[in-house]
């Protein structure tokens, strides 16, 4: 089972998470990218919340498209399905967090009903079936999306907070600076690719 | 009636320029970002979102007094699927090469903000002409900004309007490795969200001095 060899899930994982990350080479995510990514802990809970998210929402399409879709030649429904998954699984999260821990659903509550329309999320699965993974792999490149999308917010986030002291042009503040920066962050990181050959 | 086209028109003007989605709050810029570097799949990402934005905009309209409020989101997600579900069949069949490339982010439009944020901003309290034309402008004025931004993308990156090589392009042209890239779209992106901010902060200060004046 080629496959399922660590190597080649590592490779995914690295190339989902740096070289392809899906926020600064795909730009999905950019709406609440942009509107977060001025606090350090929000950005922190909402990178968490949809990693995990689409940990597992890529491992359930994946397997409702390869068992289900598939067999039954009804992949155009593929779209309408995969939203459904996703809204329902998050609707599941805020129901299932509210009830487990108080703290956290305060912390991540407001976070969770965003994560439904963050492309990121959709964008993953959608990405996935384009390459044709497998269950397995498509759970570890959608934990690898998922992490990569944090990682960039975070990374947004901690100099945000630096800028706040700094003089920017009064045009140019908010969003503007921020995809400027988020433009030389994107530059850094193509500085990965070629690190992977997937 | 008359107030209805007055109050329709208004709305689709207000979202051409002076409420563009995208000068004023960057929204739905996702879906379509990634493929600005050619104007061809631009324009067709475009479409796309146009007719999802607007007819899912008209139809929440006509169920605005159907839908229960705890299920609005859902219900709004579900109705843009079944519009960008036709888009994207259509594309396969029309254009099964440049599918193969934007494929998945045709799936996306439906999460991208703009479809979500004018059927709840406005859609879910106005009747369905207004939020049609509403839907249309926002749609258009969105297009807008994201042909721009591939046009000086195609023609830095690749020397070419809609794939059609600029005059004597060999004498002048040379290619931006950088706008072919990823990050290219992020700096043009801030440079027109720049500009059109510097001109929307100078028109409200000149309008504020005109008003001290009176």
């Amino acid at each position: 089972m080629s496959e399922l060899s660590p190597a080649h899930l590592l490779t995914i994982l690295v190339s989902a998470a740096l070289t392809d990350n899906i926020l600064l080479t795909r730009f999905l995510g950019m709406c609440s990218f942009l509107a977060i990514s001025r606090q350090m802990k929000a950005s922190l809970g909402l990178g968490l919340a949809v990693t995990f998210v689409t940990t597992i929402t890529c491992g359930i399409n994946a397997a409702i498209y390869a068992w289900v879709l598939k067999p039954l030649g009804i992949e155009s429904l593929l779209l309408i399905v995969f939203i459904i998954v996703v809204a329902a699984f998050v609707q599941f999260l805020e129901m299932l967090v509210e009830r487990v821990s108080l703290g956290l659903y305060y912390a991540l509550g407001i976070f969770l009903p965003l994560i439904t329309v963050n492309c990121a999320v959709l964008g993953a699965a959608l990405f996935m079936v384009n390459r044709n993974y497998g269950v397995v792999e498509s759970t570890v490149f959608g934990f690898g999306s998922g992490f990569g999308w944090m990682l960039a917010i975070v990374l947004m986030a901690g100099i945000r907070e630096r800028l706040k002291n700094a003089q920017v042009p009064p045009a140019l503040e908010g969003p503007g600076i921020t995809l400027i920066i988020a433009g030389i962050i994107a530059l850094g990181f193509v500085g990965f690719s070629g690190m992977v050959q997937p | 009636m008359m107030r209805t086209a007055g109050q329709a028109k208004k709305a689709f003007v207000a979202q051409l320029w002076d409420d563009n989605p995208v000068f004023r709050q960057v929204l739905g810029i996702c879906s379509s970002l990634a493929v600005t570097n050619l104007m061809f799949n631009t324009l067709l990402m475009c479409l796309g979102l146009i007719w999802g934005t607007a007819l899912t905009s008209a139809t929440c309209s006509a169920l605005r007094n159907y839908i229960p409020q705890r299920v609005r989101m859902i219900v709004q997600v579900l109705l843009a699927s079944v519009y960008v579900i036709v888009v994207d069949i259509v594309f396969r069949a029309r254009f099964f090469d440049v599918h193969q490339v934007i494929g998945p982010y045709v799936g996306l439009i439906i999460t991208n903000c703009i479809i979500m944020g004018r059927a709840e901003a406005f859609a879910m309290k106005n009747p369905v002409l207004p939020s049609l034309l509403d839907g249309i402008g926002a749609g258009l004025g969105y297009s807008g900004v994201l042909m721009t931004v591939a046009l000086i993308r195609e023609v830095l990156g690749f020397g070419t309007v809609f794939g059609a090589p600029l005059p004597a392009r060999e004498v002048w042209w040379h290619s931006w490795t950088i706008m072919v890239m990823p990050p290219g779209a992020f700096f043009v992106l801030a440079l027109i969200v720049w500009a059109a901010r510097a001109h929307a902060l100078r028109r409200d200060a000149a309008r504020k001095a005109k008003e001290a004046k009176k």
